[in-house]
């Protein structure tokens, strides 16, 4: 059985003016849908990558499987327990416990005036369990000194950092973390250094990782499953090999193509045209056919279904 | 070869603390030519921003220019005075930065921000200036530019905003542009737009560029040259294909290295151990010897050999052999 099942899920955000605003100016409620009827599943000891451009939706999905957000609609099942409707307190206590989320900026994520010790142990001491050297021990796993837990955050680097949120992520020995991009305030050398040691420790401690990233390179790397998200759609889902050799949807084909490549020198892209449109009035039908170049007119009348082709699944119609 | 557009040589800039002097960059040369696009990579606090800025007149104080010279056009501009600087910026060197929001005026509608810099450093009449500003905005491709001269910054998306900061960059037809992260900030498929857009206008024009960015595959995409800073050294210079498929200086290598590549699959990435020193903190010597695989009792006593500008090598005692080998 999938540890992470995601169905159907929908998160729509009320932008609305205040009340006396719209009144004045005539206006109606605005809303912003950031994820929309979004499905996929994630194994246990899996890596499951979501990539896509800003206001794609892979972070509001993340924060929806921690709990961080409530679902409008659709459901996140993890150990087949719903968060969101669960009411038995002891079961959604006992699925908690395996979640922990590691965030984008270690200099926000780390608290300035707490020492490291304080900050990675919280997890576990939160619950009062026994915290006796954990935090040293959690230290040397992730490559720094027992003796950093006397530290405070600012006498850090970025990576190094990192590495705390990682100690702090791991205090509570979970099943599932939710990585949202991890590397992408880390410079190359160091971005390498903390991806090796997230595959280290996924190995160690038997992990999932729900892995957001808009680097298609880090994710190709690091993802068993990739989902490829377009305006808070899933577009496409397969194995890095499969999505890098064989892109099936248009959208993927872009991205691609857009990504600036290491050993392409001089080599002359042609640009994809327009840009993401604007969320609170997605394009009818398919929601990347105004700039989809296989667009037919199906395409702007009905919102195409995920379906399986040569061992992906896509949302494309003319895919074939 | 052409006299070079920009011609940096041995260039240093210096911080006084109470600890001590910082150079953030340190005997620094190049050359950029016509219609050329060097790339200068380095990771954050390789001194690669604050290079530009040194050549644009905008270091901070109390950073400041301690020793070598920047000559634009075979004319030296690190010394002149504040005003002279000015009528420079904006006319013969334009200026691209990573956040297109904080690069435009909030309050001026687009058109006006254009105009003004047309009139600031051309001898042109306001309706003429007018013309101008719509040219250079169809120019950069923004589509109803008659338009949308009219509108605030705030009614432009992030990739739409970068393309009026270029148009603003280009519109008093420098000769050198220098673009700090141009595309950082963007969406894969809009930053794709905005290097093609660079790139026309590069060739189109003759304009010399001074691309700053730490992304290798830009890099490699974009520039004829690079320059790899370390520490405010420079590490490597030579053509983009050389320096990044045969990199002689061990930084280079380690860099290509730890860059997840898709031909490479899921191999473990090669790391470079630690992290770049703290500018009051760099060790005797070569300042990559703590991280370099191949420091030997050379490289801990002795500074890395500096770069001169056509030197096309790597600043390193014992540079890698680019036919392979050692």
């Amino acid at each position: 059985m999938a540890l992470v099942s995601v169905d159907r899920l929908t998160r729509v955000f009320d932008v609305s003016k205040p009340w006396l605003n719209r009144v004045v100016e005539r206006r109606k409620k605005a809303f912003l849908t950031a994820v929309s009827d979004v499905s996929f599943e994630i194994e246990e000891r899996r890596v499951y990558a979501l990539v896509g451009e800003s206001g794609s939706g892979k972070s509001t999905i993340g924060k929806m499987l921690v709990g961080l957000l409530n679902p409008s609609s659709g459901s996140v099942k993890i150990r087949d327990v719903d968060l969101a409707r669960e009411s038995d307190a002891k079961k959604i206590d006992d699925v908690r416990r395996d979640i922990q989320m590691i965030f984008q900026d270690p200099y926000a994520s780390l608290n300035p005036r707490w020492r490291v010790r304080d900050i990675i142990v919280e997890p576990v001491a939160a619950r009062g369990g026994d915290t006796e050297g954990m935090a040293e021990r959690l230290l040397e796993q992730v490559g720094l000194s027992a003796r950093d837990a006397g530290k405070f955050p600012h006498e850090f680097s970025g990576g190094q950092r990192q590495r705390i949120c990682i100690a702090r992520a791991l205090a509570s020995e979970p099943k599932l973390i939710v990585c949202d991009e991890p590397t992408s305030a880390l410079d190359v050398s160091v971005q390498a250094q903390v991806l090796n040691l997230m595959s280290d420790l996924k190995d160690e401690f038997g992990l999932t990782y729900l892995f957001i990233s808009h680097d298609l390179t880090v994710v190709q790397h690091m993802a068993d499953t990739i989902g490829v998200l377009y305006l808070g759609r899933l577009v496409e889902e397969a194995t890095p090999q499969e999505l890098f050799d064989d892109p099936k949807h248009p959208y993927t084909q872009m991205l691609l193509d857009a990504a600036p490549q290491l050993d392409g020198f001089g080599r002359e892209v042609t640009p994809p045209t327009g840009e993401i449109p604007d969320p609170i009035n997605p394009p009818p039908g398919c929601a990347y056919h105004p700039r989809c170049p296989l667009a037919a007119p199906v395409c702007s009348r009905e919102r195409p279904e995920m379906r399986p082709l040569r061992g992906a699944r896509v949302a494309c119609h003319m895919a074939e | 070869m052409s006299d070079p557009i920009l011609s940096i040589r041995d260039l240093t800039v210096e911080i006084p603390t109470r600890h001590g002097i910082l150079r953030p960059v340190d005997s620094v040369s190049y050359d950029i030519a016509a219609g050329e696009i060097l790339g200068v990579v380095g990771e954050s606090g390789a001194g690669k921003s604050m290079a530009g800025n040194a050549v644009i007149g905008l270091l901070n104080p109390p950073a400041h220019i301690a020793q070598g010279e920047i000559r634009l056009k075979g004319q030296r501009i690190d010394q002149l005075t504040g005003n002279a600087m000015r009528r420079l910026r904006g006319k013969e060197i334009g200026m691209v930065f990573q956040d297109p929001l904080t690069s435009l005026n909030p309050l001026l509608q687009i058109g006006d921000q254009l105009t003004e810099t047309m009139l600031a450093h051309l001898d042109i009449s306001r309706d003429e200036a007018q013309k101008r500003a719509i040219a250079a905005l169809e120019e950069v491709g923004i589509p109803g530019a008659a338009d949308r001269v009219d509108s605030y910054p705030h009614e432009f998306s992030g990739g739409m905003r970068q393309r009026v900061v270029i148009a603003l960059a280009l519109c008093a037809e420098p000769s050198l542009i220098i673009a700090d992260e141009p595309t950082t900030a963007l969406d894969v498929s809009v930053q794709a737009q905005i290097i093609a857009l660079l790139k026309r206008l590069c060739r189109d024009r003759g304009t010399a560029v001074m691309l700053i960015t730490h992304d290798m595959g830009v890099i490699a995409e974009t520039a004829d040259r690079v320059a790899v800073m370390y520490a405010g050294k420079l590490a490597e210079l030579g053509p983009v294909r050389d320096v990044l498929t045969e990199p002689r200086h061990p930084y280079t290598k380690g860099l290509m290295g730890s860059t997840p590549l898709a031909s490479k699959g899921k191999a473990r990435l090669h790391q470079i151990p630690g992290a770049m020193p703290q500018l009051d903190a760099l060790p005797d010597g070569c300042a990559f010897h703590p991280r370099c695989p191949r420091a030997e009792g050379k490289c801990r006593a002795n500074p890395a050999p500096t770069l001169a500008a056509h030197d096309n090598r790597a600043a390193c005692w014992f540079p890698l052999d680019p036919k392979g080998g050692a």
